[in-house]
């Protein structure tokens, strides 16, 4: 049975990474659903957060692929309940519907909605939440039209520990 | 090869010396124990090549007749030696060329190191001439892979792709060098890598596992061992000989592991998997304990996983952590360097004989001596058989040669036929079945192991495949014995069209040149042999004598292999015929 999962994986900061990894899950046919890298919580240590549907049995192995590359320090794997998560939506609108169309102002207040910009000709909303939060106020806001849509990837932290300093000491020391 | 490393300790106790990259490259090979590469030139390599010129009285460069030659070469001498492999080639075709070798090199474990050369940095990207991206393309066939753009990074990059290449579960790695990088001038010294940050090459052993595996070995009444290749990379031979000796467990082999114990070893019950013996894969559904040692479960072996070994508990002794319930689910698993672990669970085991379970086997064996290999071995028919072939060549050879096979009918012949007293023998493209493999492979393996006798056994498909080395062997004069077993065929794929779709021959039928005046032209001495009563003779001839020789033996047309387990189906329903 297929699920969402997270995989959060400890990296070196490699170029050449990013594709030995996307190659793991392209050899066997998953699809990736999100993809982001950022430096983590450790100095020259990138964190890739990987978004996929697909069977635990595959994400084990794949976490276990992931791992044996010579860069990639741990590889984790979470399911939706087991990680907090986020994503931020970017709308681009024209700036005449804030003026002209009441509602507007209504969705973006009701929906935590952040306006982060105001020109003469568009401004822009940004909303961060979960799929279905930022997916409800793309319905409200397209019967105005959307000049710009865009949102990034997903972005989570586990609620378990990932204990990476302990694990480079290990690996050092072995 | 003295002069040069003392000179270095020298140069290392005082201050570095300034030299190119084309230069360091050539060094750090040194450094690392390197006397032999593969290779072919090419623009964006030449910086180097000019530097393998001034050296070449320390390191010995073999121009292959292709860059997929290169790599097979350096296989062949890795399989042989247990030592990286190397092989070098130019940036673009030289590069691709490369990829079948590196990448039969990953799926057989096999350490090589790559190197090629990259057009010069300003230029990546432009679609200059010869310009790919060869790290992009072998991303997903190497253990690692990394371009270096200037000349200071190469000692670093060179020693990691050592040190990768043969740690752990080996592998290849592939260097790719910006020609610039190649002519700047740096300040070289050289420190071997030992140890990178974010790779444990080996899983420290538990020994709670080890003694968890002895505890259910200690109970089984039908214990099977099946071992493969990671017996022989570990170096674990005399350790499995000693568990097989001590507990009394009938063993069989993947075909990469089947020179890891002698083949007349009383214990030794054969090949397991698609053209494995009957006993070992009928009795791998037998058996309560199913103990593998250093092999990864391939489909080849399992057949259909649902119906495999499932009466069994499964203990599993592996150095990738990956390969754990890959595909088979295990009850023990038990991560480590295989000589550790075998070492550590020796003395936990208890002696025994499992006389009656042994008798199984024999009795399976009976009926495929009586179905299979007396017909192979001892034909009655008038045409030739590839079975009678190897029996000669393993009499002949006193069972002490290296034997290095394509891929086909002839490989899997040679893999049940061929035998082995000593590691490292069984030169095979198991993985990635390359066709093409073995030709380029038996010179790297006869260049490994030149005390050794190294017979080629080829098919007239696979021959054709790369048979531009016999200009490297004909330049070099190795002393390799080739073997081509022609059925003017593609065998194996003919075998499969007959049994499974109908008998269309769709392009399986091949008219073939005449392979004796093809060696001779080479100046390699050749002869054809067509009836039985040359045969031995003619063997003879060959492992007589001492340069290269060539033996195209023609053989029966539509031979089939057996026994066979169809694909998908379970290895109980092994087939006779």
């Amino acid at each position: 049975m297929n699920n969402t999962y997270t995989v959060s994986i400890y990296s070196e900061n490699n170029i050449g990474l990013l594709n030995r990894i996307s190659a793991i899950f392209l050899k066997r046919h998953i699809n990736i659903e999100s993809l982001t890298v950022s430096e983590s919580e450790i100095e020259n240590v990138s964190r890739f957060v990987i978004v996929a549907d697909m069977s635990e049995d595959q994400v084990r192995k794949i976490a276990g692929q992931l791992e044996k590359q010579i860069e990639v320090i741990k590889a984790y794997y979470h399911t939706d309940e087991e990680t907090i998560y986020q994503e931020t939506a970017l709308f681009k609108i024209k700036s005449s519907l804030l003026f002209d169309e009441r509602q507007i102002q209504n969705i973006i207040k009701n929906s935590n909605a952040n306006i982060v910009t105001v020109a003469r000709e568009f401004f822009v909303i940004e909303k961060t939440g979960r799929r279905h939060e930022t997916d409800a106020l793309y319905d409200e806001l397209v019967p105005f039209g959307i000049m710009q849509f865009v949102r990034s990837g997903r972005i989570a932290v586990s609620k378990s520990e990932m204990n990476i300093s302990a694990l480079l000491r290990e690996f050092q020391n072995a | 090869m003295e002069t040069l490393k003392e000179r270095l300790a020298e140069t290392e106790t005082k201050a570095a010396i300034r030299i190119s990259g084309a230069e360091a490259v050539i060094r750090c090979l040194l450094e690392e124990g390197v006397d032999l590469i593969y290779g072919y030139p090419g623009g964006a390599i030449m910086p180097v090549y000019d530097e393998l010129f001034k050296f070449q009285d320390q390191l010995h460069h073999v121009l292959t007749r292709h860059e997929q030659g290169a790599a097979h070469a350096a296989q062949g001498y890795a399989r042989v030696t247990g030592r990286v492999g190397v092989a070098m080639a130019t940036s673009g075709p030289g590069a691709t060329n490369l990829v079948t070798g590196i990448a039969d090199a990953q799926i057989d474990s096999t350490p090589l190191v790559c190197i090629t050369g990259q057009v010069a940095r300003h230029l990546l990207g432009t679609d200059a001439f010869q310009e790919t991206d060869i790290i992009g393309i072998s991303t997903p066939v190497t253990k690692w892979s990394y371009q270096v753009t200037r000349a200071a990074d190469i000692p670093k990059a060179l020693a990691k792709a050592f040190y990768i290449a043969r740690s752990g579960r080996p592998g290849p790695v592939l260097i790719d060098i910006t020609k610039n990088a190649q002519f700047e001038e740096f300040d070289f010294s050289y420190k071997k890598c030992t140890g990178i940050r974010s790779y444990k090459p080996k899983p420290v052993v538990k020994p709670e596992k080890v003694q968890e595996a002895a505890a259910v070995i200690n109970a089984a009444k039908k214990p099977f061992i099946v071992f493969g290749q990671g017996v022989i990379l570990g170096r674990a031979e005399a350790e499995l000989k000693a568990f097989i000796e001590k507990t009394g467990i009938p063993a069989a082999s993947t075909a990469l592991g089947l020179s890891a114990l002698p083949s007349d070893h009383e214990f030794h019950t054969g090949m397991v998997g698609m053209h494995g013996n009957y006993a070992p894969n009928l009795l791998t559904n037998e058996c309560d304990v199913l103990i593998a040692l250093g092999m990864r479960f391939d489909d080849r072996v399992t057949g259909n996983l649902e119906t495999y070994a499932r009466q069994a508990k499964v203990l599993h002794f592996e150095i990738d952590p990956a390969e754990i319930d890959k595909n088979v689910k295990t009850d023990v698993a038990v991560l480590g360097d295989l000589k550790e672990t075998l070492t550590q669970l020796l003395p936990l085991l208890e002696e025994n004989r499992h006389e009656s379970w042994h008798q199984k086997f024999k009795d399976m064996h009976a009926i495929e001596y009586d179905k299979v290999i007396r017909n192979d071995l001892f034909p009655e028919k008038e045409k030739l058989t590839m079975g009678e072939v190897i029996r000669r060549i393993n009499t002949r050879t006193n069972n002490n040669a290296v034997i290095v096979s394509d891929v086909g009918q002839h490989q899997m012949i040679a893999c049940r036929y061929a035998r082995f007293n000593q590691t490292k023998s069984n030169v095979t493209s198991g993985g990635l079945g390359t066709m093409g493999f073995a030709l380029p492979a038996a010179i790297g393996a006869k260049m490994g192991a030149m005390e050794r006798e190294v017979v080629a056994i080829i098919g007239d498909g696979g021959y054709q495949m790369t048979i531009q080395e016999l200009g490297t062997i004909f330049q070099t004069k190795v002393p390799v014995k080739i073997v081509v077993l022609n059925n003017d065929f593609l065998g194996m794929v003919r075998q499969w069209q007959q049994l499974f779709f109908d008998k269309r021959y769709a392009s399986t039928e091949l008219i073939n040149p005449d392979f004796v005046t093809i060696a001779k032209g080479y100046h390699i001495p050749a002869k054809r042999v067509t009836r039985r009563e040359d045969l031995d003779a003619a063997i003879d001839e060959m492992i007589a004598s001492e340069e290269a020789y060539f033996l195209e033996v023609c053989v029966e047309k539509e031979d089939n292999v057996f026994p066979m387990i169809p694909t998908g189906a379970s290895v109980s329903d092994c087939r006779l015929e």
